[in-house]
């Protein structure tokens, strides 16, 4: 029986560039930003990293490929690194692995970063590009918001919720982010909107308006980890942990096979079961202090708290307009203005969430802080709902 | 004994208003205000003359064509490819066996019916079976006549050495090097000579020839003949021709003008293949088509004509039709207009052929698997078994998804991505006897689907590879 993740691995120092349209900076600047911060809050030099991990999705509107724009970017000294990449998970990917590899003991400190620079395609949304030379032969002619707006379409019709109904939920899912993005300074969108807005916005792809959609911004946040003894070795006191990572990943079922209704995530279902069960969480709703949801488009969200057991299947549209999730409500979500706001520069979203919510348990969070935090999850999708990965990471403090 | 075993047709859904084409281009050629009247039939951004060509073989084979089948010929003077056997492109969608004679009709306006008379007589001399298809979409120039006067279309019949549903009596050709238009190689469109000139000395002289020999090759007199089929866009030609030859005037047959337009080559056999759907035991049926010369044949329908009949037909596809009053569309879908089709539509879309080939029958056939140890249907077929609960190994035989009844499971209007003809409908249909995609829908009015919504699936253009000149096919998703 594994031991799972929990406790091994404390965070040491982390660091997130502001997110926007970065028409001043180059990926290598971006990463600069985000590690300078991220390195001076470890207070180490960074002579003292082992291994690193760079997480970055679309390469080819980005750094390109391979570990090397990380290393060149920080002038690493010739250390191992590796370049991970898995659609939006992409970020946490890297965490995973900077995590793994101290809590294995091959090295001691390791880095994690993430960075996309998307703003360079000439358009907006996410760049156009070929999906493989069989895909691009009888895959459906899709774009990321047409893909998640399909999960509407089945939630409707499994939950018989009206339209009308669906698409005032998902708007106050969007309201509500975008009246936390107006307190974080790093946050890309920080304009709050109404209803009327929301609804009002022009349609992306049926159900979803330029409202139910997320910022595509350009970014990068990065993580240095190493085990809570070192931490400690190193004067660091009330460490954050890691207390659960978790992937899971599509094996074609839900694409191929009858069992899936088409509203929900199976990869997510499984792995936040196995993430409470990783980090011992017995009763999510009351444990959970704040959720960093993967909130690429309201619906998202939305159908993230049923399958993170935050709210039951079927009632997530009501929790929702009832504020269940607001900054006030019962449970917190995108505290910092989430993908929606904070933006979505692919390859470091994972990282960015990972960021609040250390911030946040180490009460740093400033005007967005919320009261006394115990354990902070954050969940990424990435792919299209029939075909996906999903990583779920809980933080909490180190309370050995 | 040659007859003709089974028939169907295909006309595409969207119909033109030949008032919208004629009120835009009004103030340049006033004088096309004489051809306002109905409507021609126009092919969506994602159809040609090859999807077309399996629409039809399908409502004329039905789900499980007959295994006889020994050739394939498919006429037409707009074949999507100049070298690449576009009768061979037919066959694969058509998932027929790769023993099979195929070729390719072409060169002229009466392509649909020489080429008929050749099949007709290979069928006589093997005595095996042909699937014979004509389909055609001409390009016309925006604002001229031909423009308004053309249409889209298909027709597909089984050729057999029986009489079948209708016995093929007797064909007369003549050839005669008359030049009414013509276009040359590389050339995008026709030039043509005066009308008057094509009606007189053309039409007025040479059918009558090409009907004299062919009465003379048979028992039947003209004024035996219940049914006269002869294509061509002038007001009063055939009637004249009629009347001369002694043929009843009541025999001339509706040329479909006034709901979907002359669909080129294969506008004869089009009006054929309607003219089938009705005919009685005993009826006869005279079939002329004019172009550098003159073919006739002479059909007569037995006593099985009511026991075979197709899908929908032509009829049928005539019923089921949505009106198209956007001019600009038209000119759009034809390639008649440079517009501005924004970044994302600048997407390489280069097709590897290594890849296609290996995967043709999955692309082309829509072929996908069924697991020999659980049943499972699925698509596409894979090493192995999508059901969770069985995970066999190389366990998939064949299994061929077009003809399967599906179901919408989810949706999206996509205003976003790029496609010829926003917003982009998909989503995962889910087949009823189990197997789903994420498909790509087409012929769909926005507003008017849901989860649950009955579909069906149509061989149409996936993307074009504008660069290097090629066409993806693929099938999509159709409300059924």
């Amino acid at each position: 029986m594994a031991q799972g993740i929990r406790d091994k691995v404390a965070i040491l120092g982390m660091g997130c560039s502001k997110f926007g349209e970065r028409w001043d900076a180059d990926a290598d600047d971006l990463i600069v930003e985000a590690f300078t911060e991220c390195v001076k809050d470890a207070g180490i030099d960074k002579s003292r990293i082992e291994a690193a991990w760079l997480a970055t999705a679309i390469e080819e509107v980005s750094v390109g490929k391979s570990g090397i724009p990380l290393a060149q970017a920080l002038r690493l000294p010739y250390i191992p690194v590796t370049r991970v990449e898995n659609f939006c998970a992409s970020g946490t990917e890297a965490f995973r692995g900077a995590v793994y590899a101290v809590a294995s003991g091959a090295v001691d400190i390791a880095l994690a970063a993430g960075v996309e620079k998307l703003k360079d395609t000439g358009y907006g949304g996410l760049p156009q590009r070929s999906r493989g030379s069989l895909n691009d032969m009888y895959w459906a002619n899709l774009s990321a918001p047409g893909s998640f707006a399909q999960l509407a379409s089945a939630y409707r019709a499994k939950h018989r919720v009206s339209r009308e109904d669906l698409k005032r939920a998902m708007a106050r899912v969007s309201i509500k982010s975008h009246a936390n993005g107006v307190k974080n300074p790093k946050a890309h969108l920080r304009k709050a909107i109404t209803e009327e807005d929301a609804l009002k916005a022009p349609m992306v792809a049926e159900p979803l308006g330029l409202f139910d959609c997320c910022g595509v911004s350009d970014g990068a946040a990065c993580a240095i980890v190493t085990r809570p003894e070192i931490a400690r070795e190193l004067g660091k006191s009330d460490l954050v942990s890691v207390k659960a990572l978790q992937l899971s990943v599509s094996n074609g079922a839900e694409a191929g096979y009858n069992n899936w209704d088409g509203s929900h995530f199976v990869t997510a279902r499984i792995a936040s079961r196995k993430a409470y069960e990783e980090a011992g969480i017995g009763n999510p709703r009351d444990e959970i202090s704040m959720v960093e949801a993967h909130d690429c488009f309201s619906i998202t969200e939305l159908v993230a708290m049923e399958d993170l057991r935050l709210s039951n299947e079927g009632e997530g549209w009501r929790d929702v307009l009832d504020g269940a999730f607001d900054a006030d409500g019962r449970l917190p979500v995108q505290i910092d203005g989430g993908l929606k706001c904070f933006g979505h520069p692919i390859g470091a979203s994972g990282l960015r969430m990972l960021y609040e919510m250390y911030l946040q348990l180490q009460g740093r969070a400033g005007e967005r802080q919320i009261k006394n935090p115990r354990f902070g999850m954050t969940h990424n999708l990435g792919g299209f709902p029939h075909q996906n990965v999903c990583s779920v990471g809980i933080l909490g403090r180190f309370e050995h | 004994m040659v007859g003709i075993l089974a028939y169907g047709g295909y006309v595409p859904r969207l119909r033109l208003k030949r008032a919208a084409a004629v009120a835009a281009n009004a103030w340049f050629a006033p004088g096309l205000k004489s051809y306002a009247q109905g409507e021609r039939s126009i092919c969506n951004w994602d159809e040609d003359t090859l999807t077309m060509a399996v629409a039809a073989a399908r409502d004329c084979l039905g789900p499980t064509p007959p295994k006889s089948l020994a050739a394939l010929y498919l006429a037409s003077t707009t074949h999507p490819f100049a070298d690449r056997q576009n009768a061979a492109v037919v066959a694969t969608a058509l998932n027929l066996p790769a023993d099979l004679a195929t070729s390719d009709v072409s060169g002229t306006q009466r392509a649909g019916t020489s080429g008929l008379i050749t099949a007709l007589n290979v069928v006589r001399g093997t005595g095996n079976p042909a699937l014979y298809i004509a389909a055609d979409n001409r390009r016309t120039k925006s604002g001229s006549a031909g423009e308004l006067l053309y249409g889209a279309g298909a027709a597909a019949l089984v050729l057999g050495p029986d009489d079948g549903t209708a016995e093929f009596v007797a064909s007369h050709q003549i050839a005669v090097d008359f030049v009414d238009h013509y276009r040359a190689e590389g050339e995008e469109f026709d030039y043509g000579w005066e009308e008057r000139w094509i009606r007189d000395e053309g039409f007025a002289r040479l059918v009558p020839q090409a009907l004299t020999g062919l009465f003379a090759k048979t028992d039947i007199k003209p004024n035996e003949i219940d049914y006269f089929v002869l294509p061509c866009v002038f007001r009063g030609v055939v009637q004249g021709i009629v009347k001369r030859i002694g043929i009843r005037e009541a025999a001339v047959s509706d040329n479909l003008h006034t709901v979907m337009g002359e669909a080129g080559a294969a506008h004869a056999v089009v009006m054929l293949a309607r003219l089938l759907e009705t005919a009685k035991p005993g009826q006869t049926i005279l079939v002329a088509s004019f172009g550098q010369g003159c073919d006739a044949l002479l059909f007569r329908a037995t006593d099985r004509i009511a026991m075979t009949r197709p899908s929908r037909g032509i009829s049928g596809f005539l019923a089921r039709r949505k009106e198209e009053t956007n001019y600009q569309k038209f000119l759009a879908f034809n390639d008649l207009v440079v517009r501005d089709l924004g970044m994302r539509s600048e997407v390489d879309k280069q097709t590897a052929m290594t890849t296609l080939y290996r995967n043709k029958e999955m692309i082309l056939g829509f072929v996908g698997g069924k697991c020999r140890v659980c049943g499972t249907l699925q698509y596409p077929k894979s090493n192995i078994c999508v059901n969770p609960n069985c995970g066999a190994v190389h366990s998939q035989d064949n299994h061929p998804f077009a003809d399967t009844p599906a179901e919408i499971l989810t949706w999206t209007a996509d205003n976003l991505t790029f496609t010829a003809d926003p917003p982009a409908h998909y989503g995962i249909v889910q087949f009823a006897a189990g197997g789903r995609f994420l498909a790509d829908f087409t012929d769909v009015d926005p507003g008017t689907i849901d989860v649950g919504q009955p579909m069906r699936m149509t061989f149409r253009i996936k993307d074009r590879d504008r660069q290097r000149g090629f066409v993806r096919y693929f099938w999509k998703a159709a409300p059924g």
